[in-house]
């Protein structure tokens, strides 16, 4: 490799822009343009009058001169009872009661509904990005936190669909949300997922995003239970260019209730800005208007917090802290909140999770708003923050914070069981209703698959045949639950029940309602009462066991367990002899090798998958090819390498020891040096090489002359070694200082090899 | 508890009066069986939500401050006896530039008032008309 030394830029970029971050495009502030977090060119001023019980002015508007928006606004959320008296109290003092804890969440949610919008932006701006996450977690309407996946597939085969929609269920998700590849699919999407979500278990709320007619009729017949596709805009041009004004929102809002379905708005920084009319205001602000637009609409709830404008907003600065702020907005109006966390607003996995995390140790009502519980490519709504490929690091985060967001570990045998019970019930349920039949071929390559790539099954064109025929003959869901029932899928046939008889009551209709364990929770009768510490969402002993169980965990059996199978192996390539007492020795070349109690008796490997016999075996190939003699003591008192290799050096007539423990670490010692002031250390044991052991060897042997060789340098290439092995070298160290004695006396080893190496 | 006003002490309802939660034909929850539907003895009018429980769920929303939310389920209690193609086709009428003039929405909302019995949905709706005139919302966009 020829190296030049003219580049006149520091290679460090060059490193820099390889990475995924490098991908992420930034904006910089520029008000006038709308690129403004929380400071609009053209941001008003908080104010309020109220003249004859009717808003005056608001925000430096007069009446006379509002938009739709502010007219609904004030029409229809400020409550003017309330308003004076919430509008007189400073924003710095509203943004200090949201940080206190003892100011109880309801009197906030009081005042909020006499505050204007450009007020309560005004207050939450006050607040620093760990403040909004803690205001937060204490204004946020359930107490029990949840989560919502996506269940989509670049084919919308509904074989998938069904078999991915029970994964989602059996990991605790609350709600699953599809959408199509094809717009005609959405007959299909819907039966398919609605089919696999009553598998496992029944309370799982779903629904299918599809224009807004179509969405209604699919909900009315009974496929789907809840909706969140009615979006609002901040700005009244963009709501016009949405082709809604915020009356025919504020009645598609009661049509879904009307027909007993659940439904949240939507809306999330930055949309105004993506549709070109921004109106010099920041997002911040705009967003204020969309939320207390939705409150005065009456929704229950928002999927709020970026959406589809996150990886915009993401551009400028403070970016993510105005989602975060205006996710706080949204509970602060007491709307359940979706919190988005769902576009996937960076490239880079390590925005990705810093995004994520206030969510996930502060709760929310769904933390996502669409996780991706399938791979990227299959997900129908673009990749999420998280998605199928990186459910297990959310599972793990959870597990690191003992933070409950919503998710609980699936084995592989449970996780192919459902998928295979899913995809039987759809099946039966698509022929009994002449709707299409799966071959076995198909049913076995979906059951396996990880992604639509990998299957062979229904096609898009298939699909739309299966979707017009469930439109066409008016299939409900009472046919999907009897068709259940014919097929023997009773269980399916009770939850499918369990979820539309939902409706009839509408407990499910009031703010931040889900199902858990059968039972309709909500702000209602599981509020968020947070008030301090040992108040609010605290985890149960056994849900806290529960975020604990993920696979692969290792225990001190399981160590031991691997290393048995590496016994037999070593008791064919060496033996081991016990000479009694170890005596100093006089030969002036010989280096004494002290071996750590455990070493081939308990443990037979080093951390890099050496059998102990070869390290040896290298050890002495080196120390002779130094012109020395090797000789083993066993070492009993410590288990410690540096005191093993001061040990074996106090013993060594050269004065030179070597110290070895059993998973490979190992040290070059002096018998005059202080004990951790070693010649050379081997401490990555999981990177060293059986030639850095023969070199280790050949050095210890040069030392002994009293020349100064080369040391070696075990090279690393960065890898998180303590990660990959800690949690061994932990338990594998416990087993051998569990054999040290306190002054036990050292023991020679007499070592036969008993292979040619 | 027909005349009283719930509130959140009685929610869930379906926990704490599942007798009195009907379905849009009478039928009570404890009715709507797998059996029952084998049977064929229960249809979607059985699942639909009547204008009671939307009232009563209006009651519980109030009873804990959310008057807006109630406002909601007030409208959409009215809005269970309005068929599915009103329901779409007001919608859409509500859309920007869809009625060509103040007028047709106040037809509308005296329809509301007169065929439905939706008082409030008739409210809803000529202040609508009212607004969207000063704002110039009945020129037709392309």
């Amino acid at each position: 490799m020829t190296q030049s030394y003219d580049a006149n830029r520091w290679k460090r970029f060059d490193d820099w822009d390889a990475r995924a971050l490098r991908l992420d495009k930034f904006a910089i502030e520029d008000p006038e343009n709308g690129f403004s977090a929380f400071n609009g060119a053209a941001d008003p001023k908080p104010g309020l009058k109220i003249s004859g019980g009717k808003v005056a002015t608001m925000d430096g508007v007069a009446a006379e001169d509002f938009d739709l928006i502010d007219t609904f606004i004030a029409t229809y959320h400020i409550e003017p009872d309330i308003a004076e008296e919430a509008m007189a109290i400073p924003s710095e003092q509203l943004a200090r009661m949201l940080v206190d804890m003892n100011v109880p969440r309801t009197e906030l949610t009081r005042l909020a509904r006499g505050l204007t919008p450009a007020k309560l932006a005004e207050a939450v701006a006050q607040l620093n990005a760990m403040e909004i996450a803690f205001a937060y977690s204490k204004m946020r309407a359930r107490q029990t936190p949840g989560n919502q996946a996506h269940v989509t597939n670049a084919k919308d085969d509904p074989l998938q669909l069904s078999a991915d929609a029970a994964v989602a269920v059996a990991l605790g998700f609350d709600e699953i949300e599809t959408t199509m590849r094809v717009a005609r699919n959405s007959w299909s999407n819907a039966l398919a997922c609605c089919v696999g979500s009553a598998v496992g278990r029944s309370g799982t709320l779903f629904q299918c995003s599809s224009e807004e007619a179509e969405e209604l009729e699919i909900g009315m017949a009974g496929f789907t239970s809840y909706a969140e596709t009615v979006s609002v805009y901040g700005t009244e041009s963009a709501f016009f260019d949405g082709d809604d004004t915020p009356w025919s929102k504020a009645w598609l809002t009661a049509a879904y209730a009307s027909r007993g379905i659940k439904m949240r708005c939507t809306s999330g920084a930055a949309a105004e800005l993506l549709m070109g009319f921004h109106e010099a205001k920041s997002l911040l602000y705009l967003e204020a208007r969309c939320l207390c637009l939705q409150r005065g609409m009456g929704s229950q709830g928002t999927q709020n917090g970026g959406i589809d404008g996150a990886p915009l907003a993401a551009s400028m600065p403070g970016g993510v802290r105005e989602i975060l702020a205006e996710n706080l907005i949204a509970v602060w109006l007491d709307l359940e909140c979706a919190s988005g966390n769902d576009a996937r607003h960076s490239e880079s996995d390590m925005r990705v999770a810093a995004k994520v995390l206030p969510f996930l140790i502060g709760g929310s009502d769904l933390i996502c708003s669409g996780f991706g519980s399938i791979l990227k490519y299959d997900n129908s709504f673009n990749p999420s923050s998280f998605n199928g490929e990186e459910l297990e690091e959310f599972l793990v985060l959870q597990r690191d914070f003992e933070a409950d967001g919503g998710l609980t570990s699936i084995d592989d045998a449970r996780a192919l069981d459902l998928r295979r019970r899913a995809i039987d019930a759809l099946s039966h349920v698509l022929k009994d209703l002449g709707l299409a039949e799966a071959t076995e071929m198909m049913k076995r390559s979906v059951a396996v698959a990880s992604g639509s790539n990998d299957t062979e099954s229904f096609a898009p064109r298939d699909v739309a045949q299966i979707s017009d025929k469930i439109a066409g003959d008016g299939v409900t869901v009472l046919d999907v639950i009897r068709s259940l029932h014919r097929g023997g899928f009773r269980d399916e046939a009770e939850n499918l029940l369990f979820l539309v008889k939902l409706r009839v009551s509408g407990d499910y209709l009031q703010t931040s309602a889900v199902v858990r364990g059968g039972r309709v929770i909500s702000a209602i009768n599981d509020p968020n009462d947070y008030s301090g510490p040992g108040t609010g969402h605290r985890l149960t002993e056994a849900r806290r066991k529960e975020l604990a169980a993920i696979r692969d965990v290792l225990d001190r059996d399981e160590v031991l367990r691997a290393e048995a199978a590496s016994e037999l192996r070593e008791s064919k390539s060496i033996r081991y002899q016990n000479m009694g007492v170890a005596e100093p020795g006089t030969d002036p070349k010989e280096i004494v090798v002290g071996l750590s109690p455990g070493f081939g008796s308990k443990i037979f490997r080093t951390l890099a998958g050496h059998q102990l016999s070869t390290v040896l075996r290298a050890l002495k190939t080196g120390i002779e090819r130094g012109g020395g003699t090797m000789r083993l003591v066993r070492f009993w008192h410590t288990a410690d390498t540096s005191f093993l290799g001061l040990s074996a050096a106090r013993l060594s007539g050269s004065g030179l020891g070597i110290g070895i423990q059993s998973k490979g670490t190992a040290v070059i010692h002096q018998k005059d040096r202080l004990p951790h002031n070693n010649l050379e250390l081997f401490s990555n044991a999981p990177v060293t090489m059986l030639e850095h052991y023969e070199k280790m060897g050949f050095n210890a042997a040069v030392y002994a002359h009293g020349e100064l060789p080369e040391p070696v340098v075990v090279p690393t290439k960065g890898e998180a070694l303590g990660a990959r092995f800690h949690a061994r070298v932990a338990l594998i160290y416990a087993i051998e200082t569990s054999m040290t004695q306190d002054g036990a006396t050292p023991e020679h080893e007499e070592v036969t090899f008993l292979e040619a190496g | 508890m027909s005349d009283k006003n719930l509130t959140s002490k009685d929610y869930p309802v379906a926990e704490s009066d599942p007798e009195n939660v009907t379905g849009n034909r009478g039928k009570p929850l404890s009715a709507l069986t797998l059996d029952a539907v084998i049977r064929g003895d229960v249809d979607m009018e059985d699942l639909r939500i009547t204008p009671h429980a939307l009232v009563q769920q209006a009651q519980i929303a109030r009873s804990v401050g959310r008057s807006a939310l109630a406002g909601n389920f007030e409208r959409a209690a009215e809005m269970t006896q309005l068929p599915q193609n009103e329901v779409m086709q007001i919608y859409e009428l509500l859309r920007p530039g869809r009625a060509e003039s103040k007028d047709s929405l106040l037809a509308v909302a005296q329809r509301l008032r007169r065929e439905f019995d939706a008082p409030l949905l008739a409210d809803f709706i000529a202040e609508a008309a009212e607004f969207y005139e000063k704002r110039g919302l009945f020129q037709k966009r392309y």
